[in-house]
């Protein structure tokens, strides 16, 4: 059954003909991209390598240790990354950790369950699995946080005296908050919620399609694909009602005040 | 109530409706205030003084330190939710967060019977906010403020937007509310206004409160 085609280097290389034409293109018409492009391709070129060698080396070495370290350190840079996203975040130690926090709780939550119970490799760690969904996860659940927490900040620092003339009514912090949290969820649920809508009909997802070319029965991949798309759902919506609460609850205190103190401009 | 009754209340023979104890934030303080029931005071001062922080602090949306008692209930006893539902704080500037005005209203009965003496027509809550003018605003504010039936009124600049006539309607709801028994924390600009309004005047410069005579009146 397995129509695997293993590609050549040189066929890898021939691949290369039309960014090479853009570039031309762009030297003739002086677009000045051409720079630009080759930096990238190549640098695609290299990380591409790097991370090859670097899962063969993790593969062959088969260390739940190293394993659950790979796992980490890419957390811990995906928080970097919603961190970096954040035009106004929270003072000290909490910009960086609610952030980091709820995708990181959410992401092993979802991705351990998922092996331990559903694809059940032996072992439930092993990094051939663990690691490429852990990182398909944390991939989406990052864009979610990071949205939300960027519209959160945004319009509790807009909507300050709505919000406080809510409070001024008599609400709680949490009354008072709901409609620019929901707008916060909002922003942060519509990537995944946009992908899955258009999941098979505008897109054919990337997983999905390597795995047919690869020689995969459709039908397999389709599971897979369906399977992942869940996990992704499900872990990006944690991820996102986990870091909006923690950080409205650290933008208001236990006097239901509204405290524009714990934000702070890039 | 006659003015000899404010008197007596206010020499502290019985306990004041509202008492302000101490009152502290990071500008101002500490700061002492103690209000008859029924009786409106007046606080003027340069802007920046901390007359509208005073207010906040108050309703404890700045943090502060100090002991608030409004009819021997403790402000640290009760959530701030509750406290603000006692003691309503009308800010200069107010604030919206839907399209329609009926949407800001949860009480909008207790609001519509206000609206006619705002000099605000009775369809008001189909309104658009983002076609209000300031000053529709603000009178809507009151009302808003006044649905939810507060024993204290905290009021911010509230004529400050308005013309003559609308202030007028604001003012003579306000002697209303007075006669009803409710206590009022008039910060203003205005001296004549403060004089109108108030039984007792009090300037807020450098942090602390000082009784305004009268002589200093311009």
């Amino acid at each position: 059954m397995s129509s695997y085609i293993s590609l050549s280097y040189f066929d890898v290389a021939l691949a290369s003909t039309f960014i090479v034409l853009n570039g031309l293109i762009s030297i003739a018409f002086k677009l000045g991209l051409a720079k630009k492009l080759l930096f990238v391709s190549l640098r695609m070129v290299a990380q591409l390598l790097l991370v090859g060698l670097l899962l063969n080396w993790i593969f062959a070495l088969s260390s739940p240790w190293l394993t659950g370290l790979v796992a980490l350190a890419m957390g811990l840079f995906a928080g970097r990354e919603i961190r970096a996203r954040q035009e106004r975040r929270l003072t000290g130690i909490w910009g960086y950790s609610i952030g980091t926090g709820a995708m990181m709780f959410s992401g092993i939550l979802v991705a351990v369950v998922a092996l331990t119970t559903q694809i059940q490799p032996d072992p439930w760690w092993s990094p051939r699995f663990a690691l490429p969904l852990f990182g398909m996860i944390l991939g989406n659940t990052m864009t979610g946080v990071a949205l939300a927490l960027d519209t959160l900040a945004m319009t509790v620092d807009r909507e300050r005296t709505a919000i406080e003339a809510r409070l001024l009514l008599g609400m709680t912090r949490w009354q008072a908050m709901r409609p620019f949290v929901q707008q916060s969820l909002r922003s942060g649920f519509m990537p995944i919620i946009n992908a899955m809508a258009a999941m098979g009909i505008v897109s054919l997802p990337g997983m999905m399609t390597g795995q047919i070319l690869s020689g995969v029965d459709p039908q397999e991949a389709v599971k897979y694909q369906v399977l992942i798309m869940l996990l992704i759902g499900g872990a990006t919506g944690l991820g996102v009602i986990g870091a909006t609460l923690a950080s409205t609850f650290r933008l208001t205190d236990n006097r239901h005040r509204l405290r524009l103190d714990m934000l702070v401009v890039k | 109530m006659s003015s000899t009754a404010h008197q007596d209340l206010n020499r502290g023979e019985n306990s004041p409706h509202l008492d302000i104890q101490n009152l502290k934030t990071a500008i101002f303080g500490p700061l002492s205030l103690q209000l008859a029931k029924g009786e409106c005071v007046s606080i003027r001062g340069k802007s920046g003084a901390g007359k509208s922080i005073f207010l906040r602090a108050i309703v404890d949306l700045d943090l502060n330190e100090g002991r608030i008692v409004l009819d021997s209930v403790e402000r640290a006893a009760i959530p701030a939710f509750e406290w603000r539902r006692k003691i309503a704080l009308l800010p200069a500037e107010s604030g919206w967060w839907a399209d329609q005005v009926g949407e800001h209203f949860e009480r909008a009965e207790k609001a519509c019977e206000l609206f006619k003496s705002l000099g605000l027509p009775s369809d008001v809550l189909n309104w658009q906010v983002r076609r209000l003018s300031t000053g529709e605003k603000q009178r809507l504010a009151i009302a808003r403020a006044l649905s939810f039936e507060p024993e204290i009124l905290l009021l911010d600049e509230p004529t400050a937007a308005l013309d003559p006539q609308a202030t007028g309607f604001v003012e003579e709801i306000m002697r209303q509310q007075l006669a009803f028994g409710i206590s009022i924390i008039l910060v203003t600009h205005d001296a004549v206004q403060a004089k109108r309004m108030a039984s007792r005047s009090f300037l807020l410069e450098k942090h602390s409160l000082v009784e305004d005579k009268g002589e200093k009146l311009t």
